[in-house]
């Protein structure tokens, strides 16, 4: 199972890629989509939606269950992957890459120092697996 | 994403098969108490969906109860307690039947096995066997021939085109090329295995009771000997997804005490006119001569989404109805669902609307089952 050094981590198993420009790509991790299975609609805020920390921005649904998506920081939605709505099997196959979910312009420069890096997620993941 | 549920809860019971679950990457996750793989890592619950469908499947029953009803006035008795007609089971036959409270709701559903004159296997779900077991024996006029026996079997489901040339290669035996609903003594491994021509995923196959001992020998004999056969172990997702595609009732989803096998759509299941009838067949006469009010009917989403158990179903706006399963279709890569709605709002063509989440989805009624599995392939 891969977890890139390089992204932030929330407990709830999404992922935040610095983007050096204010904003943070989002997503779910590869633990996350194997816990899910078969992802076959994901549900998208609209581009300009203000999220809060913690706060739900959308679902994903697989076969299986249905999964409620928490934003990692607070910010504005400048992006969203459109591709998920024809292809939502991208967050299975590729979820740090093709299965980004939506780009958040982040309110407080160092909001992602908050989160947990790859080692710190890790453990978390080793954790909930016992 | 929300996280998965705690696995590693000590009072939940273990099935014979729970070490191979985890050494084959089984998702072990609560069920009616049980720890139950949900999934397998590498395969995942729409690959097993498939393999089932397309190949064949090996699936983990050993969590259902069994109850053994032995002696003299054994038919007699199941046959009071049951919706449909045990007196026309021979040596070796089997049916599908309700086990109805007296004023015609369902205590469960159940597969009923003649073994041989006056002995009989019940085979009930895993959450209501105590339930079960104890309105048998007060409803019993000689209780003392129902004995629960759910902690002396192990039970493995082969399910799927490829289930009779599998369980050829292991355990031969004469319930191959039977149809549906015999039940035959193999041998296997020096034991006797009992073969039902039986399951709930609208597959052929099989069902297999064994001794507990005797279970990982033979789910691991299975997989070894279908490698070439595209057998797959497979989950409850994928178990949950097989049934709903052909329009079986889940107990606790579209069954429960308040639910009649009428308004469940297994009325070929009920037959209140038998001999004597059975607890609960008086007003389930009435409601065979008035019609249900509401019925469980099969619903295709239109729009994206997908149905789950709860979400309300529209009618020109206004709520009518209850999803009481749903998921999107592996087979029909499709949302669909199982609902409750009025009996005139049942046919199918009937335009309807699913509130996912606060936001109506376009369905439409369509005719069971959703999926029409594969014929059995020819035995080499």
């Amino acid at each position: 199972m891969a977890i890139p050094s390089n992204l932030r981590y929330t407990h709830d198993h999404e992922w935040a890629r610095d983007e050096g420009d204010g904003t943070c790509t989002v997503g779910v991790t590869d633990f996350a989509q194997e816990n899910l299975g078969g992802v076959v609609y994901v549900e998208l805020p609209a581009v300009g939606t203000a999220v809060k920390a913690g706060a739900r921005f959308g679902t994903v649904e697989s076969t299986k269950s249905v999964s409620e998506l928490y934003a990692p920081v607070a910010g504005r939605v400048v992006a969203v992957n459109e591709a998920l709505q024809g292809e939502p099997e991208l967050v299975n196959s590729d979820a740090f890459g093709q299965g980004w979910m939506v780009r958040i312009q982040v309110e407080a420069a160092d909001a992602l120092a908050g989160l947990m890096d790859g080692t710190g997620y890790e453990a978390h993941v080793a954790a909930a697996a016992h | 994403m929300d996280n998965p549920p705690p696995v590693n809860a000590p009072e939940l019971q273990r099935t014979p098969l729970f070490d191979a679950h985890v050494r084959l990457g089984g998702q072990m996750v609560e069920f009616a108490g049980w720890h139950m793989p949900v999934q397998y890592q590498g395969r995942g619950l729409v690959a097993e969906h498939l393999a089932t469908r397309s190949a064949v499947g090996l699936f983990d029953v050993s969590h259902m109860g069994e109850i053994i009803v032995q002696g003299p006035g054994a038919e007699a008795e199941v046959n009071r307690l049951v919706s449909n007609d045990v007196s026309k089971l021979g040596d070796g036959d089997a049916c599908y039947a309700l086990l109805c409270h007296a004023h015609g709701g369902t205590v469960d559903d159940l597969y009923v096995y003649r073994l041989e004159a006056d002995r009989f296997l019940l085979v009930v779900n895993a959450s209501n066997a105590a339930k079960d077991f104890a309105h048998m024996v007060q409803n019993a006029r000689h209780p003392g021939i129902f004995a629960n026996r759910s902690g002396d079997f192990a039970q493995i489901a082969v399910q799927g085109p490829n289930a009779a040339r599998l369980l050829r290669r292991v355990a031969p035996g004469e319930a191959i090329g039977l149809p549906r609903n015999r039940v035959r003594v193999h041998a296997f491994d020096g034991g006797d295995l009992l073969v039902a021509t039986t399951g709930y995923t609208g597959e052929s196959g099989f069902e297999i009771y064994c001794a507990p001992d005797q279970a990982e020998r033979l789910w691991f004999a299975l997989l070894d000997a279908g490698a070439d056969l595209g057998v797959s172990p497979v989950g409850l997702g994928a178990r949950d997804t097989l049934r709903l595609e052909m329009g079986y009732p889940l107990y606790g989803n579209e069954l429960d005490d308040h639910t009649n096998g009428y308004e469940a759509r297994v009325g070929w299941a009920m037959r209140p006119k038998k001999a004597g009838g059975f607890i609960g067949s008086d007003p389930l006469l009435q409601v065979l001569a008035q019609g249900p009010a509401r019925k469980l009917v099969g619903l295709e989403l239109t729009d994206r989404g997908v149905p789950r158990a709860e979400y309300p179903v529209l009618h020109q706006g206004q709520p009518v109805g209850k999803v009481t399963s749903g998921t999107h279709s592996p087979s029909l890569k499709k949302p669909v669902a199982l609902a409750y709605v009025p009996a005139d709002l049942s046919a199918p063509g009937t335009p309807l609307a699913i509130d996912v989440r606060g936001q109506p989805k376009a369905a439409v009624v369509v005719p069971f089952p959703f999926v029409t599995p594969l014929p059995s392939n020819p035995l080499d």
